[in-house]
């Protein structure tokens, strides 16, 4: 059944920062060059390890001022959010700050501020006299969509929603049921992660045996190679601009896609392994909501990490879902960027949108021997593959204590 | 320390709170928030700050003498007459 344009959610904005990028334009470039934006990270108790690290400009949007008395991923959601809406030409003459939702995911918020204020009462003694009183607004849970509305001056809701590596993925969808509602006419959401700054975070991947290790760190992200060892963790950031379709014509916007369908479900079984079939569900009834059929899918990107276990069971998963679909390719994002955990879905969303202008699917990089439990049709490795068109994104993004997501995101087509 | 020097402490606590912190035109008897881009988060980072470096704990009740730079300097001459 045709939706109305009032219901039709479509992507007008794009702002982000990922490891080595700070736009779109520049992460496209990356990811069709196969240029890895992975680093090395000398961090507290951990030593050094690989590690994707975001370089933007800090002060663009407010001053360091701010940015020293929020947190890192206040900076990171502030700096996406201006971006976007500068990308989607929004200036709040179309749209009223009252009735503009932020909503970003996350895996976890706080753990970096707590580990830093531990660390600095560890020099006095533990004495929590010096315990700082900026911890409390730093570490709610809505703090970086918070800074977001404080920058921008936003009045309607903003809350951020926990959903592990899944959040970049809840929040697209949580944004774009408040506007079926019409709760809000424009939301920002996304996804946002300062990780990097945890030894905790580290030290617990690492004591999981899933923490990645390899001399060179562009080598180091490697999901579906026999040689994966693990999760390269990484910050990062993405926000869209959501709009309904019939707002969007209304004021000329340029459209990136639509969102077709999306869905979420749960493993119910383990704390950290996930679980193929529960994942070709996901992916099944994103697709019945999109009203498509898995051959309708031009390209799925692989929430894929890394891990021995985790790369096999989606794998599984994609090659039951899409079995006889010869136009269907597939790719992975992280083996470029590394893990950008609540921001995973949205970055690697982000990264494969431009392919709808461009045809062109991006390659998984650093499979030097596939892995054969990790084979599946239509991946591409090495290369990025041309196509004379691109339909349809089905993007995967999967997050511990077995939470699943997954949106299909398809090419603009005015009714 | 002397009084130049502890006016001089609470300048640089509070360039390292807003690096734009401009102190040309600042009246030393007039509130630093109302001349500074200053809140009350960033007042109890000076007061973080004094606690850190000099071991002061200043009474919540004796914030209002830090309100402006002489202020702070009558309140603080004495108790870091020795720091």
């Amino acid at each position: 059944m045709q939706q109305s344009d009032s219901q039709r959610i479509v992507i007008t904005g794009v702002g982000l920062t990922a490891p080595g990028a700070s736009s779109l334009d520049q992460f496209r470039a990356n990811l069709l060059a196969g240029k890895s934006g992975i680093t090395t990270l000398d961090l507290r108790y951990m030593g050094v390890h690989p590690a994707g690290i975001c370089t933007f400009d800090e002060t663009k949007y407010r001053k360091k001022k701010e940015n020293k008395r929020g947190s890192r991923a206040g900076c990171i959601s502030v700096y996406c959010a201006n971006e976007a809406l500068g990308d989607a030409g929004i200036t709040f003459d179309e749209y009223d700050r009252s009735a503009t939702g932020v909503y970003l995911g996350l895996t976890e918020h706080g753990t970096v501020e707590t580990e830093n204020e531990v660390y600095n009462i560890s020099k006095f003694d533990y004495n929590v006299d010096y315990w700082t009183h900026h911890h409390n607004p730093r570490t709610v849970l809505n703090n970086p969509a918070g800074e977001i509305t404080m920058n921008l001056g936003i009045t309607g809701p903003h809350y951020t929603i926990g959903a592990a590596c899944a959040a970049g993925n809840a929040a697209l969808i949580q944004g774009a049921q408040m506007l079926r509602l019409g709760e809000v006419d424009l939301a920002l959401c996304g996804g946002i992660s300062e990780c990097t700054g945890s030894f905790g975070i580290f030290a617990s991947f690492k004591s999981q045996g899933a923490l990645a290790e390899h001399p060179d760190p562009i080598r180091a992200s490697r999901p579906f190679d026999m040689e994966r060892n693990g999760i390269v963790i990484s910050e990062g950031g993405c926000v869209f601009t959501l709009e309904r379709l019939d707002n969007a014509l209304k004021r000329g916007a340029k459209i990136y896609g639509e969102l077709a369908g999306y869905a979420i479900n749960s493993d119910a079984r383990d704390f950290v392994l996930p679980y193929g079939p529960r994942q070709q569900q996901c992916m099944e009834m994103a697709l019945k909501r999109a009203g498509m059929d898995a051959s309708d899918i031009t390209i799925v990107n692989t929430h894929a990490t890394g891990t021995r276990q985790g790369d096999v069971e989606e794998c599984s998963a994609i090659r039951k879902t899409f079995a006889g679909c010869t136009s269907t390719y597939i790719n992975n994002t992280k083996s470029s960027i590394g893990h950008a955990m609540g921001a995973a879905g949205v970055l690697e969303l982000a990264g494969n949108l431009p392919s709808f202008t461009d045809n062109y699917v991006h390659p998984t990089i650093n499979i030097d021997q596939l892995d054969p439990d990790c084979a599946m049709q239509g991946l591409v490795s090495g290369e990025p593959h041309k196509l004379s068109r691109v339909d349809a994104v089905l993007n995967n993004s999967f997050g511990m204590l077995g939470i699943n997501s997954v949106v299909v995101v398809k090419s603009f087509v005015a009714s | 320390m002397t009084r130049e020097e502890i006016k001089d402490v609470i300048l640089e606590i509070i360039e390292d709170i807003d690096e734009d912190a401009e102190f040309d035109n600042l009246d030393a008897d007039a509130p630093l928030r109302d001349q500074l881009d200053l809140d009350s988060m960033d007042f109890l980072d000076i007061v973080m700050e004094l606690r850190k470096r000099y071991q002061l704990q200043i009474p919540e009740d004796e914030y209002p003498e830090l309100a402006s730079l002489t202020s702070c300097v009558n309140y603080l001459e004495p108790k870091l007459k020795d720091a």
